[in-house]
């Protein structure tokens, strides 16, 4: 049959042409650019308006910062160097740069201890933030709040010793005890570092000298330190004290649901600056007579009470999101509620969490520099204080806000960049 | 031969109170309220003691007496001879004023970009997620001091307007911008008896009579189609309801326009907009813009194409679809981070503080408490009062989102 068929037919081709290149305007980059930028004419128009304000900020931005100056002691000096040329007077920065960083009351001879620690936090976060590191690096993480607290603060290295001692010896209390059940061990938690810390005062007052280094008062930390230990301490002790309130406002117990409710909601309901207010002014008054907290102390309560309420709300949220199952199967297998809580509830929760928990974190270190407000040297502070109130200074807004702008930028974006990195790394399911 | 003999009759025992789960809630929350009335106690017996120390109490009578502070910028009658109740009312409605305002500003602008975020252009797409991470990243209250430094460094001041080839010129004759603030041409009213506050409460009525009549026009409209099949054209009736009484009002109340006019240093008349103000509202919209251009994005992408797809397969037209289809679900999505994100911006507007705009926490928080020293007294106002701001707005978003939730089985 093919025969008839082939010469009933003129011309038949037996082998297939090879294929043909895609015409220009379909590969490469002009495709790209007449998909993306191109592509009719309002498409068109966008990117027109969009190249022209690139063009604007960087006509603006690029020689001002180019031609800017590193390297005189003051506005006036800048001013002359440059003659009318166009130029950020960036000396403000070099000049400053320890202000910005440690305030301007840190006694200057000291501030490796303040690096030593910065670079230390490095290390002790590692271990939190990146799973893969050796798990044995996390003692280092538990030894690190001390450490960080005699660098920073200075004084004997006992006191310190001792409230970590305190927390060892309430750590073995809470094991011996643990297996009878979890609240007679937090009891026995308690009671066991208190007699600890009640003993080390004693310790630490008899040899106030030991390994001691330079004592610093709290009113000289400031600058963008300040932040960075307002922010650090108040997200670690807020997450604890988060959960807490999450669980009691999810709890079946209406008393302990209310408490938790109120305290919630009222610091949700007002602004963070009105607690810093309550922290400066009004605080001293509950506290027992004659005792007298540092400010620096009493701004981390309000601000770690804060932190703790939305960090509650979020894992809140977590936790409404677990199925229902969840909480089915582990009392199916006979888990009390504090196992369950820690072995089923709380990492599946806590994941579900995180993109909240980290913009609490950003959102909490952002408002740190709210304390300036209350008279507080810190970055904010400074700027407006210290430095832009300096003869020397005076006028040179854009660079020193910049400078803020920068150093925020970095932090806080590297932080939500990780939080979405982590979100990758936990994802389970498969979608 | 076994007997069945009864179950031991549960007797209660102490030990249950901890070993037992059906008891021991009881044990935990006695011992919280215990505990609760213990810390309470503590601190009332501290803030007893230090008050008897500092020789203070608790009274708010201050709040009668003169404030002698003068504020700036003031929507209602205030002078340094009013009382501290007054200046803190004074406070309140900027905060208010201040919070609206940028509310308002923060949803257009945010809606834009969330809008081009999406955009098929490739620059733009990078442009908007530039300016959303670095609003995003960076402290408002640095914004506010940025945007405030600009305004003074930037525009001119009022003394470059002088003289006969001035520096600076009014946008259209009617318009001023300075470092100082905004000077705007002011409405009010001729006719004497509408000239106080009366006027505006006209014109605030009519509004809200005219919103009515506009729901009762769509409602019968929509019940004529459903029983005709044909929606009676409305616009025009629509247009008329909103202006003819609008414009009566304003004809017989004589309506003018003051303003401002350069004399000596300085403009007069119209209405003055304080730099501060403005800064802050600035960059409290730009800030919150930018929250709320992600939440806007978040929205339209949770819509699944399906539903566009599906609604076009009913025959709809895109408009409809818009309108029918992809809105009711994508606001849904939008509303309450949105909601929130006011309630972020009133509570961020308490920075005012920073560049002297006098809100409620510039007069009571501020100055009010520095001079009567009474802290406890204006702090708890202060924060009373905007608790009641975020509770209401809370309750607002619980009846929305009933309104909206999905109806489920």
């Amino acid at each position: 049959m093919s025969d008839t068929h082939s010469h009933s037919v003129a011309y038949v081709r037996e082998s297939m042409l090879p294929e043909q290149e895609p015409p220009a305007s379909a590969v490469g980059v002009t495709a790209w650019v007449r998909e993306n930028l191109f592509k009719g004419w309002a498409n068109t128009l966008l990117t027109v308006v969009a190249i022209y304000v690139i063009y604007r900020l960087l006509a603006g931005a690029l020689p001002w910062f180019l031609g800017g100056i590193w390297t005189t002691s003051s506005l006036a000096e800048c001013r002359e160097v440059l003659q009318g040329a166009t130029g950020g007077c960036f000396s403000v920065l070099t000049e400053r740069w320890n202000q910005l960083l440690f305030g301007f009351q840190y006694p200057s001879d000291q501030y490796w201890r303040l690096i030593l620690a910065f670079l230390l936090l490095g290390a002790a976060a590692a271990p939190i933030l990146f799973n893969h590191l050796p798990r044995k690096m996390l003692f280092f993480t538990a030894l690190y709040p001390f450490l960080a607290f005699w660098l920073i603060w200075g004084g004997t290295i006992l006191a310190p010793v001792m409230a970590l001692a305190g927390f060892v010896a309430g750590f073995f209390a809470y094991k011996r005890l643990e297996h009878q059940s979890v609240a007679m061990g937090a009891l026995a938690f308690v009671i066991a570092a208190a007699v600890t810390w009640w003993i080390g005062g004693f310790i630490s007052g008899a040899a106030p000298g030991l390994l001691a280094l330079e004592p610093v008062p709290s009113r000289d930390m400031g600058g963008f330190m300040l932040n960075m230990i307002l922010g650090v301490v108040c997200v670690s002790l807020s997450l604890p004290f988060g959960i807490l309130l999450a669980l009691g406002r999810q709890s079946d117990m209406p008393i302990i649901k209310w408490i938790c409710v109120i305290f919630i909601e009222f610091i949700r309901g007002v602004p963070l600056i009105t607690l810093l207010f309550v922290a400066n002014v009004v605080l001293a008054y509950f506290l027992p007579p004659g005792t007298s907290f540092d400010l620096i102390i009493r701004v981390i309560i309000m601000i770690t009470a804060f932190a703790s309420a939305y960090i509650a709300e979020v894992i809140r949220g977590g936790l409404a999101a677990l199925p229902r199952g969840q909480y089915e199967a582990a009392d199916s297998l006979g888990l009390d509620y504090a196992q369950a809580t820690r072995l089923i509830i709380m990492p599946q929760a806590l994941k579900i969490s995180i993109p909240g928990i980290v913009n609490v974190a950003v959102g909490l270190f952002k408002d740190t520099t709210l304390v300036s407000v209350i008279s507080m040297f810190d970055l904010v502070g400074m700027i407006r204080g210290p430095i832009l109130a300096s003869t020397e200074w005076n006028g040179v807004y854009w660079e020193l806000w910049g400078f803020a702008v920068f150093l925020f930028f970095i932090v806080c974006y590297s932080i939500s960049q990780y939080s979405q990195w982590l979100e990758r790394q936990l994802q389970t399911d498969h979608r | 031969m076994s007997t069945l003999s009864d179950p031991p009759a549960e007797s209660f025992r102490l030990s249950q109170l901890i070993n037992d789960t059906r008891y021991r809630s009881i044990t935990f929350q006695f011992l919280a309220l215990i505990l609760m009335v213990f810390a309470m106690a503590y601190l009332g017996w501290n803030l007893v003691q230090n008050l008897a120390a500092a020789g203070l109490n608790i009274s708010y009578d201050f709040l009668g007496e003169p404030a002698g502070y003068d504020i700036n910028q003031t929507l209602i009658d205030y002078d340094s001879r009013s009382s501290h109740w007054r200046a803190a009312m004074v406070g309140v409605l900027n905060t208010l004023l201040v919070a609206v305002l940028g509310c308002i500003m923060a949803t257009i602008l945010g809606v834009f970009v969330g809008v081009l975020r999406l955009s098929p252009n490739w620059l733009v797409r990078k442009l908007m997620s530039i300016y959303v991470e670095i609003f995003r990243n960076v402290p408002v209250l640095i914004w506010i001091l940025i945007i405030m430094a600009i305004f003074v460094a930037v525009l001119p001041q009022p003394r470059d307007f002088r003289g006969d080839t001035p520096e600076a010129t009014m946008l259209f004759d009617l318009f001023a911008f300075t470092g100082r603030g905004f000077y705007l041409p002011g409405p009010g009213f001729s006719a004497e008896w509408a000239a106080g506050g009366t006027g505006w409460l006209i014109v605030i009525a009519i509004i809200i009579a005219a919103t009515i009549g506009t729901r009762k026009l769509g409602a019968w409209a929509s019940k004529t189609q459903e029983a005709t099949g044909l929606r009676p054209t409305t616009w025009y009736i629509t247009l008329a309801i909103w202006l003819v009484p609008l414009l009566l009002a304003f004809v017989v109340m004589g309506l003018t326009w003051e303003i401002p006019a350069l004399k000596g240093f300085n403009f007069q008349g119209g209405i003055f907009m304080r730099n501060s103000l403005i800064a802050l509202w600035f960059a409290l919209s730009i800030y919150t813009a930018a929250f709320i251009a992600e939440n806007v994005r978040a929205g339209i992408l949770a819509v699944s194409k399906g539903q566009t797809e599906a609604a076009a397969s009913l025959g709809l037209r895109p408009k409809r679809i818009m309108n029918l289809v992809v809105l009711p679900q994508a606001l849904r999505v939008i509303i309450p981070p949105l909601i929130s994100q006011y309630l972020n911006l009133t509570k961020n507007s308490s920075l005012a503080i920073a560049v002297g705009y006098m809100d409620l926490t510039g007069t009571l928080g501020g100055i009010t408490l520095n001079q009567t020293g009474r802290a406890i007294e204006c702090v708890l106002l202060l924060m009373l009062f905007y608790l009641m701001i975020s509770l209401g707005i809370s309750a607002i978003m619980n009846v929305y989102n009933n309104a909206v939730k999905l109806k489920e089985r």
